[in-house]
């Protein structure tokens, strides 16, 4: 058995709260009760749950950044740690972090939020761009300590070494959080990245709760280039994925669906190739055919065909020729004939042969009249067979 | 900030593109028959840059914070 004093049990208490792993990180769920904001800016009150109740003190930097303080009733989920208070002998849950909680108060709120947000048009599908096929900048928004980054620095490299990452760290959770995203994706604005990735591994819905922000929507609303959310697990939907341009359920799918595959693209590459060669081919043979068929037609005008007609028709002109000189030939002839026969009819030659005479004179002129003759004057008289020479008396 | 220095993906996709285009062209099958080889000749050569280029990809990280974090050191590795 062993004696303390307040101070030293105390003292002893406290090292144990504070040496508890769990009690220094915790969410608490309940109902708020006894607020108090005390002049110094300092908030206390008391957590409540059926008959169980905790002491909360809530310090001024903390209640600074919430919108509105908690009202008396208000289901609300608490993270901090819990302390022992020495001077009050009180075990005390020291607040970071307070949000509405309960599913129904919480998802009330997320509903309304999405409803607004949905009639300005944030959520629109014709505002949704198309991922750019071939992206030479990647922007990746998320946290540096993450396993949600390597994962998908390992996909881009396995998929899409020919990417350059823009990476743009932020904090995923805790108080401030959204205000870090949102400036690296302005920060990623600012260069020329050609898609934004926005991503966080799994977490408690309370950890995802950070993209649900309204001011973090409206950062992904302005966006130039288009924007892929891949938050949390694939059963987790949070604001964030309703603005984005492509919504991914997991990081390494955003990472997946911002890239092309290598070997998709050394494929395309190989069918191009294929393809030019192929045109090329079909080219060169329509090249082939057309020379053949001049060919054939240069064929059809060659001298020698032209050389090879023109001796036929020779041949023909000589045989029609022939055919006509023997026609006149043998013409000729018959006209000889004919001829003759009119010679002989008239000859008198034929009167001689009835005894006739013809008589000339030696000048050959053919008497045919006494008078021209005188005594003595020398006459050619020819018979059917010779002539003679007689004087006339 | 670093200046816009090209990246591979920006010399893969302009030759990509011109790859495509090349192969439309000949495809169309109506060019002289000299115009066709130096398209056939500029296509293999182009489909030859890209795969070069494929081949020797590997992945760029730039942190826009700085390069103390560790995905850039590991980049870097």
């Amino acid at each position: 058995m062993r004696f303390l004093t307040v101070s030293q049990l105390n003292t002893y208490l406290r090292d144990l709260l504070d040496a508890d792993d769990l009690l220094n990180d915790v969410w608490v769920e309940g109902e708020v009760s006894s607020f108090n904001r005390h002049f110094s800016g300092h908030c206390y009150f008391t957590l409540k749950e059926g008959d169980a109740q905790i002491g909360a003190v809530m310090w001024k930097s903390v209640a600074a950044r919430m919108a509105t303080l908690p009202a008396n009733g208000d289901a609300v989920l608490a993270h901090g740690r819990v302390a022992f208070y020495e001077v009050r002998g009180q075990v005390q849950l020291y607040v970071d972090t307070l949000r509405p909680a309960g599913i129904g108060v919480l998802q009330a709120q997320f509903e309304r939020l999405k409803e607004r947000l949905a009639a300005e048009g944030l959520f629109d599908q014709s505002r949704k761009r198309p991922l750019p096929s071939l992206p030479r900048r990647i922007g990746i928004v998320t946290s540096p300590t993450g396993a949600a980054l390597q994962d998908m620095l390992n996909i881009l490299r396995r998929r899409y070494p020919l990417a350059e990452v823009i990476f743009a760290p932020c904090q995923v959770q805790g108080a401030g959080a959204v205000d870090t995203i949102i400036e690296a994706l302005y920060a990623l604005y600012e260069t020329d990245v050609d898609v934004i990735i926005v991503a966080r591994g799994g977490g408690a819905a309370e950890d995802l709760w950070t993209f649900n922000d309204e001011r973090l929507a409206r950062a992904v609303f302005a966006s130039p280039v288009p924007v892929v959310s891949g938050v949390g697990h694939e059963t987790d939907t949070t604001l964030i994925d309703f603005v984005a341009d492509v919504r991914a359920p997991t990081p390494s799918a955003a990472a997946e669906l911002v890239s092309p595959d290598m070997t998709e693209l050394i494929d395309d590459i190989r069918q191009l190739r294929n393809r030019l060669d192929a045109a090329m081919t079909q080219r060169l043979t329509g090249a082939r055919d057309e020379v053949s068929h001049l060919n054939r037609r240069l064929a059809l005008c060659s001298p020698e065909r032209r050389i090879r007609r023109d001796r036929q028709y020779i041949d023909d002109l000589i045989r029609r020729a022939t055919i006509m000189l023997e026609r006149r030939i043998a013409l000729a002839h018959a006209h000889l004939d004919g001829v003759r026969g009119r010679l002989q009819a008239l000859s008198p030659l034929a009167t001689l042969d009835r005894g006739y005479a013809v008589v000339q004179s030696t000048t050959g002129a053919l008497i045919t009249d006494a008078s021209l003759v005188a005594p003595d004057d020398c006459i050619e008289v020819t018979v059917r067979r010779g002539s003679f020479r007689a004087r006339v008396k | 900030m670093s200046a816009n220095e090209p990246v591979p993906g920006e010399e893969y996709e302009t030759l990509y593109i011109r790859l495509q285009q090349i192969v439309e062209q000949l495809e169309t099958g109506d060019l002289p028959l000299a115009r066709a080889l130096a398209l056939y000749e500029e296509g293999v050569a182009t489909a030859e840059a890209c795969q070069r280029l494929l081949d020797q990809a590997a992945l760029r990280v730039r942190n826009l914070m700085g390069d103390q974090s560790p995905a850039a050191a590991e980049a870097d590795v």
